[in-house]
């Protein structure tokens, strides 16, 4: 696309695109650098660079959030979400983007519907109901949450896959005698896993950050996400920065990598949820 | 046969989701604190709710929070979006990075500008004060606290507009785009008369989500302010999480939550109409 003759403009655009970049880039540059830093340190001057590298704070982050403990935590309920939000979601995306069912329509709206519903609307008796029925500190109830919470999402983004599957392909199957459950298992399932492995991760970045359902339904110690350990142990009044900062590179680093991996397959799949309904 | 298919989604989302929100709109009707029976008391919740100043600065603060996030955000995603297509090389890295706070955990993002920007002890704001630049931290103060939070909430999230509008804008036709350039439009008339009419749909959605996911928002004013000092920065979802959690008023909190449905149903009315056009296609 030839949009500019002009180097000037081409000259001012990056620099426009360079301020974005550094407002991006200054609050987590600041999570960086601060966690290597003792807290006397940070007060003087958060900017400053490490004199000597505290690596101590990793250790005593470590162990104050307990995160041998929380980390697996978290990553029992993201990978249980995943599992749940993927088989469930691929089943119903295929039967509505191929509108096997009469009231395909009425269920797509529906679920659309339910992606914009506040959480406060059914929060209230869900806590008082688990509650009643002993599920509060249950990993699996909460995903169980999170599935219902994401899986409409989950359902949309897989539709438009599902789509692009020529109808071909299925019939052909059905010609060699082929069974209901082995075209979707064998024939569509394999086409459409990429878009799968999409859902997943979206998924698992949304289950491993969630605060507000996990800090509700997961109070007790020996169920705690990691996020939520971190949110406690920076909420204490003692505050030491460098350990906290530590603490918040520990959680986000693992996602972070995982993002700048697979940058393409995040950024298709959330925008494409977006964008394409 | 493939009706079986759908059981599994339907079944988690109606045992969650609907049964539960049916359940708060008739709790809504009811005085309850959680434990004993309810009792039945009509109005009386939203009644009580009409004088409540809280309430008032609550939804008063979701109203300037929709104004604030329909326009900041998606301008600075729109600009940023179409800077991109006229810069071309090194697209798909700003892209990256723009969208990087995305996928940062709220509660880390929350503490690392509460106490490494906003402090004026530990952070930027405690750097200036000693260089005699006079500024307050905004989370500590009635008439700044919402705007602090909001400050928060836009550098997470506009990236991830600019990225949605880019996908848009690569999709504009290249035929219209040249035809422009040819008649000696520059940026910004580009920008105006072909580049905006191009994605007006993804804008419109986007708008639409904003008003909702406004209405929505929780976790940054739960973690930075808590809503105060003095409910100044207030929203409805967590004056309903704190009546129904820690007043253990769950009517009230239920009535609280029925008005943020009802914003919010009036944009999903919208959501699902300009959602239908792709479902015909």
């Amino acid at each position: 696309m030839n949009l500019v003759e002009n180097r000037t403009t081409l000259r001012l655009t990056y620099c426009a695109l360079g301020i974005g970049l550094l407002i991006a880039l200054f609050p987590i540059a600041l999570l960086v650098l601060n966690s290597l830093k003792p807290a006397a340190q940070i007060v003087q001057n958060p900017l400053a660079l490490p004199e000597v590298l505290r690596w101590d704070n990793f250790t005593r982050a470590w162990a104050d959030a307990r995160f041998g403990a929380t980390m697996l935590n978290s990553a029992i309920l993201t990978a249980t979400t995943i599992v749940l939000v993927c088989s469930t979601a691929s089943l119903t995306a295929y039967v509505l983007a191929r509108r096997k069912v009469k009231s395909w329509k009425i269920i797509t709206f529906y679920l659309l519907g339910t992606t914009t519903a506040p959480i406060q609307l059914f929060l209230f008796p869900l806590y008082f109901g688990f509650a009643r029925l002993g599920l509060i500190n249950n990993t699996f109830a909460v995903a169980l949450i999170y599935t219902a919470v994401y899986s409409p999402f989950a359902v949309m983004l897989l539709r438009t896959y599902f789509l692009a599957v020529p109808r071909e392909l299925e019939e052909a199957a059905i010609m060699d005698g082929a069974s209901h459950w082995q075209v979707f298992s064998k024939v569509m399932l394999p086409i459409v896993s990429p878009g799968i492995l999409t859902v997943a991760l979206i998924i698992g970045l949304y289950s491993w950050n969630e605060f507000l359902i996990a800090t509700t339904f997961l109070q007790g110690a020996e169920r705690q996400t990691a996020v939520v350990a971190f949110f406690l142990l920076s909420g204490q009044y003692t505050s030491d920065w460098g350990e906290i900062m530590a603490a918040a590179l520990i959680v986000t680093l693992p996602v972070v990598i995982l993002f700048v991996l697979l940058q393409r397959r995040f950024i298709e799949g959330m925008a494409g949820g977006a964008v394409k309904g | 046969m493939h009706c079986l298919y759908l059981v599994p989604t339907l079944l988690i989302n109606v045992v969650i989701i609907l049964i539960p929100a049916l359940m708060t709109i008739s709790l809504a009707f009811f005085r309850w604190d959680g434990i004993s029976d309810p009792v039945f008391v009509g109005l009386a919740n939203f009644r009580a709710l009409w004088p409540d100043r809280v309430f008032w600065t609550a939804l008063t603060n979701n109203v300037i929070w929709t104004a604030i996030f329909l326009t900041v955000p998606i301008a600075m995603g729109l600009l940023a979006a179409a800077m991109l297509l006229v810069a071309r090389r090194g697209s798909s890295f700003f892209q990256v990075i723009y969208f990087l706070p995305m996928v940062i955990a709220t509660a880390i993002t929350a503490r690392v500008w509460q106490g490494m920007i906003y402090s004026p002890v530990s952070g930027i704001n405690g750097l200036l004060n000693r260089f005699g630049i006079e500024v307050a931290d905004p989370l500590t103060r009635t008439s700044t606290a919402l705007y602090g939070i909001a400050t928060v909430d836009l550098w997470h999230w506009w990236g991830f507009l600019c990225v949605i509008f880019f996908a848009a804008l690569r999709q504009v036709p290249q035929e219209q785009i040249e035809a422009a350039r040819l008649e000696g439009a520059n940026f910004w008339q580009l920008m105006w008369y072909v580049l905006l009419p191009g994605i007006r749909p993804t804008i419109t959605l986007m708008m639409i989500m904003t008003v909702i996911w406004s209405f929505l928002v929780f976790d940054f004013v739960y973690i930075l302010t808590q809503g105060g000092p003095a409910f100044s920065s207030e929203v409805l979802s967590t004056l309903a999480y704190r009546s129904a959690f820690y007043d253990l008023a769950v009517g009230k909190a239920a009535a609280v939550a029925v008005v943020i449905s009802l914003f919010g149903l009036a944009a999903t009315a919208f959501y699902i109409r300009a959602q239908a056009k792709e479902f015909d296609r």
